[in-house]
């Protein structure tokens, strides 16, 4: 998803000074980033609705914390991420409240078991309905920690700086998770396909 | 289905990422493809880990936008009602 089509001069000066109508524009220009990113990481449209009403309320709430370091969407993809993984914590009664949001858990990338070469496949194949499912059920099966990395990256496209800036990360430990978590993927979808053309083959 | 384990391929692995993102220098882009080009299951975990990065961004391309009542209902919580008319798009 890009968003540079969608990047209006926003002034923080009139937003500071309770510009409304100001705050009306930042809301259109980032609100469907905001709600894309929370219905990936939380996988259902309501939870997705209150990350996106939650991020704006603080947003307003904190403007004054704003600094100007980091762009304005870096600024409230961090604040979306939060509430993203707060909510997911909620979701679990058995996680201890005053554990740390984020687990850690850098360990080496698992190193690749599946080698089917289904990189040549027609696109429309590999995307079909049956396709698309798995291929979002895959996204959905990520650990949460590098699932957030590569919503970010990869499917929000922020630099891997902004990534570490919006989850308080370094870059190197970005850059982990992200390899981590597209190798995962990569490893799940190489399942899927690999049985799939297998399939096809057994019945051609 | 091989067996194979990355023992030798490592150094290819710690660097898929940056490769398939265009941020690695010209010299190490030519000894990867050096390596690919011998090695088939490298070439093959080149190849669809760049294919599955494709698939997410053509398969998210058109989930862009924000259900009209979504907006609806985020513009009457921030007690934004009275800017509530169509949005620009």
């Amino acid at each position: 998803m890009t968003t540079e089509n969608t990047m209006p001069d926003i002034s923080i000066e009139a937003l500071r000074q309770g510009d409304r109508s100001e705050f009306a524009r930042l809301v259109d220009a980032y609100s469907a980033p905001i709600y894309h990113l929370g219905l990936r990481m939380l996988g259902n449209e309501q939870d997705a609705e209150d990350v996106l009403q939650n991020t704006f309320i603080n947003a307003l709430t904190h403007l004054h914390g704003f600094e100007g370091r980091s762009s304005i969407l870096t600024w409230l993809y961090r604040i979306a991420a939060n509430e993203a993984l707060m909510t997911l914590r909620r979701g679990r009664p058995e996680v201890n409240i005053d554990d740390p949001v984020d687990s850690g858990d850098d360990g080496e990338a698992l190193p690749p078991t599946q080698f089917v070469d289904w990189s040549a496949l027609p696109e429309d194949e590999l995307l079909s309905a049956e396709g698309k499912q798995a291929l979002d059920a895959a996204i959905q099966s990520l650990p949460e920690n590098l699932r957030m990395v590569f919503l970010l990256r990869d499917i929000q496209e922020l630099s891997i700086r902004d990534v570490a800036s919006a989850l308080d990360l370094t870059e190197a430990n970005v850059k982990v998770r992200l390899l981590r978590a597209r190798l995962l993927l990569r490893e799940r979808l190489s399942f899927y396909y690999g049985e799939r053309m297998r399939k096809e083959k057994t019945n051609g | 289905m091989a067996e194979t384990t990355f023992t030798s391929c490592e150094g290819l692995l710690g660097s898929l990422s940056d490769y398939i993102d265009g941020e690695l220098g010209a010299e190490l882009c030519r000894q990867i493809e050096k390596h690919v080009a011998e090695c088939e299951n490298c070439r093959i975990v080149v190849d669809t880990t760049r294919k599955t990065i494709d698939l997410v961004h053509v398969s998210n391309a058109s989930e862009t936008g924000l259900p009209e009542d979504v907006r609806d209902r985020l513009f009457k919580r921030l007690n934004l009602d009275d800017y509530l008319k169509p949005s620009a798009k």
